[in-house]
């Protein structure tokens, strides 16, 4: 397969086929509780595409410079059976939250409107299991650094369709007459269970 | 303090009724989906998830008088990272099979919203052996609920019921053959996510009519 075209499945695949919340069941707590509202639901979607681009390649870098089994060979030739993997979960989560603490300062510093309107959404994001999920798969999968950026990116975008289209729904049913118990999270969860049904429709497509 | 007067009985049985994690508090959703395949991995999940959240909540009750309010946050992950590696190594030890299954679900018990929920609503105002007591009770209630979800998507969706052993699993019953004879079909959508969804929400809102709570639109 050529380059680019292969770059292009990855994205597809990580929006469409094996989309981060419908297919992988990540991220769902700020998935429902937030996708109450449709503006929010944008600013946490875009929140996680910029988090999940910029934390991927950054773990992707740790993992084959510092932390898999080999990893440390540029240092000296004796640390060929070093390994360090398992020190993978603590190292990941660390940079996700620096991270999510960088972006926020930096976008406070130099974007006034971008930081009203996404900035109580980082915070939450440090926590949100697709951020982690994102780097994890990416180690499971052996990505190469340029595959792990496009993935990066296809996570946070299948994470920004899934919310939108969730808090859409929620809110043109606002007036539907829900049974009280099952109103909220019941809702939610059977509404999230048709959109996945419906994204499975693209699992046929084979890349 | 006495362990079992009232207060602490409370403690336990209302995160497993009126309180409960996943159905009413609305965390851990993730995980709680991902490993409902079989009920194994339901039981085996949980087992982990009831050792992190029990000492993740006493060792941050015991330091909590130190803990400075501005970086709790970095604390809670690392401590709640460290034990999740512990766990996570220990599962490849003596549970490969299994932990070759749960995959990356282990490593996400770092951001199971329950942990770092009930460290910071409760382990970091209370003593520990109430912080304890507190994280055996949201133990169970997540278990109950995952174990409720994963009964029915392997005994519907896959026609069995494995319970947990040291290897692949023990298959305790399975639908007869005569059964699949007479036209009996598995569905197999309930093995897929959208049936973990659905399944999850119709049991949710079992649970909140048992519980008689409604939630404010």
């Amino acid at each position: 397969m050529s380059g680019l075209e292969h770059y292009l499945s990855i994205f597809t695949k990580a929006v469409f086929i094996e989309n981060i919340v419908l297919a992988y069941f990540l991220g769902l707590c700020s998935f429902l509780a937030i996708s109450k509202n449709i503006n929010a639901s944008v600013g946490i979607g875009m929140a996680v595409v910029v988090v999940l681009t910029i934390t991927a390649p950054i773990n992707w870098v740790l993992w084959e410079f510092l932390l898999d089994k080999g990893a440390l060979v540029w240092i000296s030739e004796d640390f060929k059976n070093t390994d360090l993997g398992f020190l993978k979960l603590i190292v990941f989560i660390s940079v996700i939250a620096a991270m999510v603490q960088l972006v926020e300062m930096f976008m406070e510093r130099f974007s006034q409107s971008l930081y009203n309107s996404l900035g109580i959404f980082l915070p939450l994001i440090a926590v949100n299991c697709s951020i982690l999920g994102g780097s994890l798969f990416m180690v499971e999968r052996e990505y190469t650094i340029s595959e792990t950026v496009v993935y990066g990116f296809g996570s946070g975008v299948g994470f920004f369709l899934a919310i939108v289209a969730l808090a859409s729904i929620r809110y043109r049913i606002r007036y539907s007459n829900i049974p009280p118990r099952l109103q909220g999270v019941g809702m939610a969860m059977l509404l999230t269970g048709l959109l996945s049904m419906a994204f499975m429709a693209f699992s046929g497509i084979d890349l | 303090m006495e362990l079992f007067n009232s207060e602490s009985k409370k403690i336990i049985s209302d995160p497993i009724n009126v309180n409960n994690p996943i159905s009413l508090q609305v965390l851990g959703i993730c995980s709680a989906l991902a490993v409902t395949i079989r009920l194994d991995q339901a039981i085996i999940m949980t087992l982990a998830v009831i050792f992190v959240l029990c000492s993740s909540n006493v060792i941050l009750s015991l330091i909590r008088e130190y803990i400075p309010a501005r970086v709790r946050i970095v604390i809670m992950l690392s401590v709640i990272a460290s034990l999740v590696s512990v766990v996570d190594e220990l599962l490849k030890a003596y549970l490969y099979d299994m932990s070759k299954q749960l995959s990356v679900f282990v490593g996400l018990i770092i951001t199971n919203c329950i942990i770092m929920g009930r460290a910071e609503a409760f382990a970091l105002k209370n003593s520990p052996s109430k912080a304890f007591l507190d994280g055996l009770g949201n133990g169970f209630g997540y278990g109950l609920i995952i174990i409720i979800v994963s009964f029915f998507r392997e005994l519907f969706g896959a026609g069995t019921i494995t319970l947990p052993d040291g290897g692949a699993g023990y298959v305790l019953w399975s639908i007869p053959e005569s059964w699949y004879a007479a036209g009996y079909e598995n569905i197999g959508l309930l093995v897929l996510s959208p049936g973990a969804f659905i399944i999850l929400g119709l049991v949710i809102w079992a649970q909140r009519e048992m519980a008689g709570i409604e939630e404010e639109a």
